[in-house]
Order: structure tokens, then C-alpha cells, then sequence
């Protein structure tokens, strides 16, 4: 009792928003662990793997204010690091052929990082398009990668070498737990004072400096998060589908990844994660239809819509008209 | 037969040629991008499939309706420009007040659009546009052999690209377009009607890639991707150059040519991959790139 009346109406809201959001939270997780039970588990562990990689996306999109136009190296370096592991290693368990993808995306994001952050706004995209084609032709012409075949039948392996994952509703588990590992990170980072911080660079950077930040170190960091977790995405990927392409490493992927993230809502929490699976159930959908041919056509044509009359996304609006009518 | 660093020099002077042509596109795709983003402060993500609309609509001229190679030369950048002053007056307009990585993402958009339809109508294997008959053959200078429609690509575009500069740098519109880089607001008070300059910028932007697109098509395959991925060399061209600078964007893009050709004699492995560390070095020791202004 005394505890509620020392509190000031200004924290008294932010408790309860914070209550409903764990508890939005918790009723989310409660979905994805029985939605196996409706829901083919490969197509959610797809929709759980994009889903992971739009959200490391949109923590520097969203947050940090940086378009990266090469997302697709981490997410290919992370699936190819993964599957030449597990595959040339029988006796390597999967989380640990995971964590060896992830760290090799670590290491590339802070390589691309330190170049790009060199440069801002449209240059910045331009260095990571670049660099990320650079990792294309490397992938292409690597004697370890299978060249255009890519990697194929990298074994899903046994679990901290106890549980079989060759059955998709324990891998479905496994790709659920990193998803909210990842998830966590990232929401974590963005409610952290670090996120704030990064929110004031996208804000006002010359500000952001002057207050004396180190604004570069800041972008950084938010890089080589961001980068690992998409490569995180990439490595349980290649698990799940016990291969690594090409595909991944092209730039249509990276312009997906942003699709993703404007669709559902650029700097959301749950904007890439909507983003992802509608995107994912599209190309799914259209795969099967008579307008399979005409995927990048209609991904454009979203494209162009988002940017033109739906800038906030599915969860941005969503959030607009909460705001508006439940004030 | 002379060698130059254990190479024949024809084998040499042939790759060096390949590089300069190479170049030469480089040169005027950037040219194009430079002009765009000086005006609108995008990036025209669709550049690269403007370039490819040019070389198909030269094609399709020439099966269909019969134009000839020299007229398709002149009309296809009329025609493809046009459709870019469209587009910029119905689109692009709406979304100039925004962020302009909302330029890059829209215009991202409409490539993949283009490259998507024209890869379901005509598929993505390349077709051929058979040179010109007074371009055909060509000279044996007596230390390499020069095929007369690689000296004309060089030739046109180097025209191109210095009538441009010219343009730019030494005429009243130039000038207004100079100013109105510098504050469009204050060429606006003074009378310039500043949108139609804009609109005309982008559609002469257009036009340039249009017109790399016909002198292209009798030299590559004309295929709906033969823009996107020279696209994005001609960004990391861009990111060397800086964009601040017509004449620095006709050098960077001449000179990633030859070094690219070079590459291609003395270590083919990295050709594609070249122009991309040299700018990593760019940025690590000039980022703002070697003609851009400190920011």
C-alpha cells in the first residue's frame, strides 16, 4: 500500500504499460509454442528465421537510423560458416555450429562496420550494397562454399549431443528458443540506455556529438549486434533447411530483409517480425500459384506502396490508431 | 612479340581496350546518378534498369518497328527520359519532402518492378543487337586490333560526358542547376521555377542511362539483369568518386575501367572484385572519396 502511494501518476503508467507488455509478451509465447499444433513447423521455423533477421535489421534501421543495403553477407556468411562446420565436423553439435556462424558474422560486421559507418545516410547504403556483392563473388568463387550449388545435406545433428532434431517439432522448439534469445537482445538493447542513446544519433546527430558522444563507437556497436544477429538467423537457417545458397548472399535478399522491416514497421519491436511472415507466406503462396513467375514484381510494387502511402507499416499504424483512440 | 610484364602486348592492349570501354559505361552511369543526386538528393536505385529499358527499347525498335541503330541512338533516350519525367512528376514528387533514403527505397521498388516484368516477357537469357554496318570490322593499329564499334563506344560516350560537363559547368541552365544544388529555396524566390528543373534533371539523368543502354546492346547481351549488377559497381564507383564533382565522376569511372582490365590480365580471380577493395582503401583513407568535399 505504501509502495503504490509513493508512486507519481507518471510512473504509474509506465508500470502498467510495462504489465501489458509482458503480458502481451507472455500471451505471444503461449501462441508460438502451440501454433506447431495448426501450422506446418517448417514454414514457421522460415518465418521465425526471417523474422529473426528483420529484426537485427531494424535495430539499425530503426533505431540507429542506418539503411544497411547489404544485410544478405551476415546472413549468408552466418549459413555458410554453419554448414561447412557441421558438415566437414560429424562430431560438432548444432548450437555450436551455430555459434561458429554467428561469431564468423560477428567478424565480418565489424569489418564492414568500421568501413561503413565512415560514411552516412545514402553513402552508407551504397558501402554495404557494395561490400555485401564483394562477399557474393567471394562465395561464388570459393572452393569451400560449392560455388553456384551452394551446401547441401548439412546434418541437423543431435542437440548438446542428447536430443535428435531430424524430427521438425523438437528443431521447431530449438529455432523458438533462439528466435526469443535474439528477440531479447534486441529488445533489451533498444530499451537499454545504449538504445537511447542510439535513438538520439538517428534523431540529431550533430547533437548527439556535441553532448559529447562518441557517436561513431555507438553506431558501431549497433552494427556488429545487429550483423551477429543476422547472422544468428543465417547459421539455425542452414540447420533447419541443411543447406547454404547463394541465394542468401544475393542483394535481392538484403532488399528483402527491408521490405520485410517497412512492411511491418520500421523501428517496432514487432514490425519485422509481422513483416517477415507476411512476406514469407506470400512468396509461399505465390510459389504454388500461376503468378509464381511474378514475385519480385508484386515485392516491388509493395515496396513502392509502403513508401508511398504506408510508411509507418502494419504495426506502426496499428500503434498510431491505439494511441489515437485509447488515449 | 613484345611482352609486357610476361604478357603479349596485343593480349595486354585488348584487355586494357575492354577496361576503358568498361570504363567508359562506368563514367556515364555515375555521370547520370551524380546529376540526379546533385538536384533531388536521391539515389535513382532504377538507374541501372533504365539502362537495360534503353538497350531493350533499341532492340525491340529495331525488330518491330524497323529503326535503325542511329536513330534509336537519339530517340530511345527521348523516349526513355520522357517516361522518367513521368515518373518523377507522379512519384518522385510526392516523396521529395521525406527522408531521401525514401528515394532509394522507392526507386528500388520500380527496378525490381521493370527487371521483373521484362524477365517474365522476354526471360532472362540475353538476346543480341547486331552492330551497325558502318561500325562493323576493324583496325590493326600494328600493336593490337581495335574493332571500330568499341573506338565509336569510347568516342560517343567521352562526347557524352564532356557535352554534359560543358552543359554544367559553362551554360546559364548549368548555372541554375549549380544554384539550385546549393539552396533551391533561394533560387525559388528569385524566379527560377525550381520543379520543372528538377523534373528536366531527372529526366536528362534518365536519358544519359537510356543512351548507355543503346551503345550497349551491340557489345553485351541485352538482358532485363544487365543493370542491376553493373548498378552496383557503378555505386562503388560512385563511393570512390564522391558525386560532388562531374569531371571526378568521367575520371573514377574511366580509371576503375582500366584497373579493372588490368586485373583481368594479371589476376582474373579478383576482376570482379577489384573496384570494391579499392574502395575499401578509398574509404579508409579518403571517406569522403577522392573528388567529394570533406563533410
Amino acid at each position: 500500500m505504501a509502495t503504490t502511494q509513493a508512486l507519481t501518476p507518471a510512473m504509474q503508467r509506465q508500470r502498467n504499460a510495462r504489465m501489458r507488455r509482458n503480458l502481451l509478451y507472455l500471451v505471444l509465447l503461449a501462441l508460438a509454442l502451440v501454433a506447431p499444433l495448426a501450422i506446418y513447423p517448417v514454414f514457421l521455423m522460415k518465418v521465425l528465421c526471417f523474422a529473426l533477421f528483420a529484426c537485427a535489421f531494424n535495430l539499425l534501421l530503426g533505431y540507429a537510423g542506418l539503411l544497411s543495403f547489404g544485410h544478405a553477407a551476415f546472413l549468408a556468411t552466418g549459413g555458410y560458416f554453419t554448414g561447412i562446420m557441421l558438415s566437414s565436423y560429424p562430431g560438432l553439435t548444432p548450437e555450436a555450429g551455430i555459434l561458429i556462424g554467428t561469431l564468423a558474422a560477428v567478424v565480418l560486421g565489424t569489418f564492414f562496420g568500421v568501413l561503413s559507418i565512415r560514411r552516412q545516410g545514402i553513402y552508407f547504403a551504397m558501402v554495404t550494397l557494395a561490400l555485401a556483392q564483394m562477399m557474393f563473388f567471394f562465395f561464388i568463387q570459393a572452393p569451400f562454399t560449392g560455388g553456384e550449388d551452394g551446401l547441401h545435406g548439412v546434418p541437423r545433428g543431435e542437440l548438446f549431443g542428447l536430443i535428435s532434431l531430424s524430427e521438425n517439432l523438437p528443431m521447431y522448439y530449438f529455432v523458438l528458443a533462439i528466435f526469443v534469445i535474439g528477440f531479447a537482445i534486441i529488445q533489451r538493447t533498444v530499451h537499454s540506455p545504449f538504445g537511447q542513446v542510439l535513438k538520439a544519433i538517428r534523431e540529431n546527430e550533430p547533437r548527439a556529438v556535441s553532448l559529447g558522444y562518441n557517436v561513431d563507437a555507438y553506431k558501431l556497436v549497433a552494427f556488429v549486434i545487429s550483423a551477429g544477429l543476422a547472422g544468428l538467423a543465417g547459421s539455425t537457417k542452414t540447420v533447419v533447411f541443411q543447406l547454404a545458397s547463394l541465394t542468401d548472399a544475393h542483394w535481392h535478399m538484403s532488399g528483402e530483409v527491408i521490405l520485410m522491416t517497412l512492411l511491418g514497421g520500421v523501428g517496432t519491436l514487432f514490425g519485422p517480425v509481422v513483416g517477415a511472415g507476411l512476406v514469407v507466406s506470400l512468396q509461399t503462396q505465390l510459389a504454388q500459384s500461376p503468378l509464381g513467375n511474378w514475385v519480385s514484381v508484386i515485392l516491388g510494387a509493395i515496396f513502392v506502396i509502403c513508401v508511398l502511402s504506408f510508411r509507418s507499416g502494419i504495426v506502426g499504424e496499428i500503434g498510431k490508431l491505439v494511441r489515437k483512440n485509447f488515449k | 612479340m613484345t611482352m609486357i610484364f610476361g604478357v603479349p602486348l596485343a593480349v595486354f592492349m585488348g584487355q586494357l581496350m575492354l577496361g576503358l570501354i568498361n570504363g567508359a559505361f562506368y563514367a556515364l552511369l555515375s555521370l547520370g546518378l551524380a546529376v540526379i543526386f546533385g538536384l533531388l538528393k536521391i539515389i535513382n536505385f532504377a538507374h541501372g534498369a533504365q539502362y537495360m529499358l534503353g538497350a531493350f527499347a533499341a532492340m525491340l525498335a529495331l525488330e518491330y518497328l524497323g529503326i535503325n541503330y542511329w536513330v534509336a541512338l537519339l530517340l530511345v533516350p527521348l523516349v526513355v527520359g520522357g517516361l522518367g519525367v513521368v515518373l518523377e512528376r507522379l512519384i518522385l514528387r510526392r516523396i521529395a519532402h521525406l527522408d531521401h533514403l525514401y528515394g532509394l527505397l522507392l526507386t528500388y521498388g520500380l527496378a525490381l518492378i521493370l527487371e521483373g516484368s521484362l524477365i517474365n516477357i522476354f526471360g532472362v537469357s540475353g538476346s543480341s543487337y547486331p552492330t551497325p554496318e558502318a561500325l562493323q570490322g576493324g583496325m590493326n593499329l600494328g600493336f593490337m586490333f581495335l574493332p571500330i564499334y568499341r573506338a565509336w563506344v569510347l568516342v560517343a560516350a567521352m562526347v557524352v560526358c564532356v557535352g554534359t560537363w560543358f552543359i554544367i559547368e559553362r551554360t546559364r541552365l548549368g548555372a541554375y542547376l549549380r544554384a539550385g544544388t546549393e539552396n533551391p529555396a533561394l533560387m525559388q524566390a528569385f524566379g527560377v521555377n525550381v520543379p520543372q528543373l528538377i523534373t528536366l534533371t531527372y529526366g536528362f539523368g534518365v536519358a544519359l542511362a537510356a543512351f548507355a543502354g543503346v551503345l550497349a546492346a551491340p557489345l553485351y547481351p541485352v538482358s532485363p539483369t544487365m543493370g542491376s549488377s553493373l548498378l552496383i559497381v557503378v555505386f562503388a564507383v560512385v563511393v570512390i568518386g564522391g558525386m560532388g564533382s562531374i569531371l571526378g565522376a568521367i575520371i573514377t569511372g574511366l580509371a576503375m575501367g582500366l584497373i579493372e582490365g588490368l586485373t583481368k590480365v594479371y589476376y582474373p580471380e579478383a576482376a570482379n572484385t577489384v573496384i570494391f577493395l579499392v574502395m575499401i582503401l578509398v574509404l579508409l583513407m579518403r571517406p569522403a572519396g577522392l573528388f567529394g568535399k570533406e563533410a
